[in-house]
This record gives C-alpha cells, structure tokens and sequence, in this order.
C-alpha cells in the first residue's frame, strides 16, 4: 500500500459539527408529519364529501318514491309521462349481466396469463407481455366502447342474427378483456411471491412444472387472485362508458342478453347527458341508482379484504 | 446414538459390509459450468447403497452444487451446462431424453431451510403420492401416518394432522420434509445441510433419525458442520474448489487423512 499518511488535522466529528444545521432540521421533523396530515386528510373529506352528497340527495329521492317500491320494483319506467316507475332491479340486471359476462372472459384468461407469466415465460416473453398488457390497462374506456360497438358485436350478429345492434354480450365481453390486465398482473404478482423453495420442494418428489404450477404455486397464491378478481369485479360493476356506448338504454328485467338492456351506470349516463331538470324526481333518482352502485363496489372490495385475509395459505 | 466427546468413533464392521454393496451412483469424469464459472471438475464419486454419504467442504467448493446435480435439480437454474456421467442404477442421468420426473420420484430430497408447503400437514405429506396417482383416501392416510412415523414426528402432530404445516417449529418442519420426501419412499435421500437453519437439539433428532433412515434408504448428506459428518456418515468426501480431495471412510479422513488438504480443513486451519 502505497497510500500517504492521511493529514492528521483532519477530524470528521468536527466537520459534522460545521456542517449540519440540526435547528433547521428539526423544525422541518417537527413541521413534516403534520403537513402529511393535512394533505391526507384533503382525500379523507373529499370522500365524506361525495358520501354526504349522495346520502342526502337520496333522501329527497326517497321523500318521493318508496324506498321499498326502489329495492323491490321490476319496472323502471321514469320518463314514463303518466305514471314513471322507479323500480331498480332491471338496472340491477343489467349490471349483472355485464359483471357475470366480463368475469365469464377475464377470470379464465386473466388467471392463465398470470401462470404464463410467473411460471413459463422466459425473461424476455415476460419483457414483452407485460407492458402490452399495461397499455391495454390504460386504453381509455370510450375506445373500447366503440371497440364493442363496431368491431364486436357485428362479429356477433354475423354468428347470430338474435344478436341487436345494442346487447349485454358485447359489452360484457369488452368490459371483460378490459379487466384482464388488472387480475393478469395482480395476481402475476401474488404467484411471483410465492418462495421458489417451495417450488424445489415440490420439483423434489417429482412434479411436473404444470403441477408445480396448479397444486403448488395457484394454491399459495390464491388469496392474492381472488382478491385482484373481486378487485376486478368491482372494477366491472362500476364500468360506464363501455355499456354507455355498446349496451343500449332498455332496462328490462329478464335473462336476455341478446338485446339492448340498461345497466345502473348508463342510466346515470343517460339523465345526465340528457336534459332532466334540477329539482325533478328523475334528477335526485340518479343519486339513488348512485348509492346503490357504491353499496355494491364497497361490498366487494369488501369481500376482497375478507377472502385475502380468509384464505391466506400462510407461509 | 451418542454425542460423545470423541467424534471420530465409529463402529469398525461398516468397513467389511461396505465392499459387498452395490452402488447407487457413480458419477465419472463429471463436470458442470455456471456460465464460465466452473463448479464442478472431473468428478469421479462411486456411491453405495444403505450407507450415509458425508459431502463437507468449505463454502463455494461444489458441494451442494454436486448434489443438486444427482436428482437434476441443478436444471431450474437456466445456463447451466454439464458434461460427463452419472449413473444411477445402471443408467446415466445426464442423458438426454432421461425423465427427470421419474429420477426425482426415486431420489427425494430434503433442503436447506425447511420449505413445507403452505398447507396442512396432512396434504404435505400426501401431496408426493398424489401427484403419482394414489387418490385412495384410506390408502392416503396409511401413507400419512407411516411417513410421519418413518420420520420421528407422528407423536408431535397426530392430533393436528389439519393444522398449516408452517405452525410447527423449524425442526418440526423439517422433520414434515423428510416424512414428505419418505411419503413416495424413495431408493435414495439427498440432504443439503438440513440441518443448518435447526438449533441444537432439533439436529439432533434429525441425525438419529438419519441413523434409522439408513437401515432403508441411501443416504448423501451435504454439512457444513464437520462433527456432524463424523458422527453420522460412513464415507466422507471432501470437495475443495470444484474437486474431490479425498473420498474415503468417515473415521479414516477423521482420524488419518491421505491429503493434506483434507487434514488441514478438518482441523480447522481453513475453511
């Protein structure tokens, strides 16, 4: 080692000392955490706000219809000019229809993808798939309305002549390959985490990479896909412009899925854009079919905070 | 057995019995390469059945890379490349176009940190034959209890057969591994160092129960700890750098080692 005598003047402490500034510092440690607060608390009332608006303008809606004749009622007729209707369960058909068709699409695919991904593909497979399945995240949904509109559902009526212009299939099927990217990566990541130990363990005894695969790897992860699926759900439940586009506005209460049918967000879609005055039954009836939709999506990211907790293979 | 103080005590009749028995593996001229790294040279290794096999060596001498070779498992790494034979059994491994599903359903495997899968004790255990096709629920739960009784732990966990396998304690799950690797009762068990993640009086019950294992099974066992080698193994090959040093019965490299090497990293001065 050839290194020079290092000048022995030099005292690391007392520069530290110079140098640092603690008044500054600790005011700024003091001053942090409650501007975080602040800011946190912005997107904590902006919520209570929506919440607050919600519930009391579907209160007024309520002074006006039933509440038991809203939850209860098979027709939903409220531009009817002698005597409109707001029975909310055709609405409630209609998003059904569209969630069961879209989960129909995007669970089975989705869930490949992910096994693809974490299990078979190589790094540079991996390197191309994914980011195409993050842009197909990001398509803006009015696009894929159009999508369903002029590129999928002329596909269906040359199959079937049944099949409207306007129908629950092609939208369901559109909103579904919407929400694969969701569950494909989230649940990607919940299989990717599971440790490779267990997967030599279970190469050990024998397995094949598809057993590997369905019995070791799907199992442990499972919590993690069921939750990105509710996710997903909730996702679909909510979709709007989509249905807006490709569904149609005929809320109807039976099992056709061939024909225009309405679902709750189209119809929010529909007064809105349309010219119901403020004040009117039809203007606070919007914020009741909106309540009914909030109730939904926060049952099922409730169920999914439940089924990751329930069914977590715990490791 | 006993821990005594004297290590290196073995009891002399190994020596004769083991010239009768046949081999399990003979592994001739092996060679592997990570990349450019060369792991593995030239090794010649024949080893026979129902005795415990010792692999010791300092860290990064291959030796764990060797055993991984013998049940293929050296394959999940992507770019590894080999060269030379292993037989198993009459027929080379190495080949291509040999199953390793099949090599691996008679060679089982017990690693370094137990990793029980995620589920109840039961299905750890029943998951081997499962996947070979034993669905029979009584013929299921024989295996079970037989396993776990092969493996020293049924008394522990009879009572919680449905509990997750990850609220045992760590030696307990590795015990579950073993009874996992005997539920398809294999010809040989490989074991990398299973006991350096155990305290004290856990791997003390997995070298009895090693001791036991032998009367059945082959078994190749790579440790770190040296004594550990000496109590329970009847051969004993020492890696360095990618070789074998010196292969020869356990109290033999012990007491009077041939190399060198061999005297200088078992008495301590490297390693």
């Amino acid at each position: 080692m050839s290194m020079k005598e290092p000048n022995s003047t030099l005292n690391v402490q007392e520069l530290i000392a110079q140098k640092s500034n603690r008044g500054l510092l600790s005011f700024v440690e003091k001053l942090m955490p409650k501007l975080l607060l602040a800011i946190a608390i912005v997107s904590v009332l902006t919520t209570l706000g929506i919440l607050a608006t919600l519930v009391v303008e579907t209160y007024i809606f309520f002074t006006r219809v039933p509440f038991w004749e809203f939850i209860t009622g098979t027709e939903w007729y409220p531009f009817a000019n002698s005597t409109p209707t707001f029975g909310v369960l055709p609405l409630v058909i209609g998003t059904l229809k569209i969630t069961g068709i879209a989960v129909l699409v995007a669970v089975p695919l989705g869930i490949a993808t992910a096994i693809y991904l974490s299990e078979y593909a190589s790094h540079r497979a991996r390197k191309v798939i994914k980011p195409i399945l993050e842009v197909l995240a990001g398509v803006p949904t009015i696009v894929y309305g159009f999508f369903a509109l002029t590129f999928v559902t002329p596909i269906l009526r040359s199959i079937s002549p049944e099949v409207s212009i306007f129908n629950a299939i092609s939208p369901g099927i559109v909103v579904g390959i919407m929400i694969i990217p969701m569950i494909a990566s989230l649940s990607e990541d919940a299989m990717n985490s599971v440790p490779n130990s267990m997967r030599d363990g279970a190469y050990a005894l024998g397995s094949t990479k598809l057993e590997v695969a369905i019995k070791i790897v799907l199992p442990a992860a499972i919590s993690g896909i069921v939750a990105s699926t509710v996710l997903a759900i909730s996702r679909a439940i909510g979709e709007t412009m989509i249905v807006a586009v490709a569904a149609g506005s005929t809320p109807r209460f039976d099992g056709d899925l061939t024909g225009s049918i309405q679902t709750m967000t189209a119809y929010i879609v529909q007064v809105t854009t349309g010219d119901a005055g403020y004040g009117t039954t039809i203007y606070y009836s919007i914020y009741a079919v909106g309540f009914t939709l909030f109730i939904f999506t926060l049952i099922m990211n409730m169920l999914a905070q439940y089924i990751s907790k329930r069914f977590r293979e715990e490791y | 057995m006993t821990t005594t103080v004297k290590p290196k005590i073995q009891v002399p009749e190994k020596k004769k019995e083991s010239a009768s028995r046949g081999s399990v593996y003979q592994s001739n001229q092996l060679n592997l390469w990570y990349d450019t790294n060369h792991a593995l040279k030239n090794i010649d290794l024949d080893i026979k059945e129902n005795e415990v096999t010792a692999i010791i060596g300092p860290s990064g001498c291959g030796k764990s890379t060797y055993i991984k070779t013998l049940n293929r498992m050296t394959e999940t790494i992507p770019s590894v490349k080999t060269s030379g034979e292993i037989i198993y059994r009459g027929k080379n491994i190495l080949e291509k176009g040999y199953k390793f599903e099949e090599l691996r359903t008679k060679v089982g495997m017990v690693f370094q940190k137990p990793n029980p899968f995620p589920k109840s004790i039961y299905e750890n255990i029943a998951y081997g034959p499962r996947i070979h096709g034993i669905k029979n629920k009584k013929i299921l739960d024989q295996i079970v209890e037989k396993s776990l009784r092969g493996a020293a732990i049924w008394d522990e966990v009879k009572d919680r057969l449905n509990e997750n396998a990850y609220s045992l304690s760590g030696g307990q799950q590795q015990r579950i591994c073993i009874a996992r690797c005997l539920a398809i009762e294999p010809d040989v068990i490989l074991m990398d160092e299973p006991t350096s993640a155990l305290d004290p009086i856990s791997t003390l019950k997995v070298e009895e129960l090693v001791q036991e294992l032998k009367k059945e099974y082959s078994i190749i066992i790579v440790t770190h700890n040296m004594q550990q080698a000496a109590r329970i193994s009847d051969k004993t090959a020492f890696f360095l750098n990618g070789e074998v040093i010196e292969f020869d019965e356990t109290d033999k490299i012990f007491s009077n080692p041939s190399d060198k090497r061999t005297e200088d990293y078992i008495s301590g001065r490297f390693g």
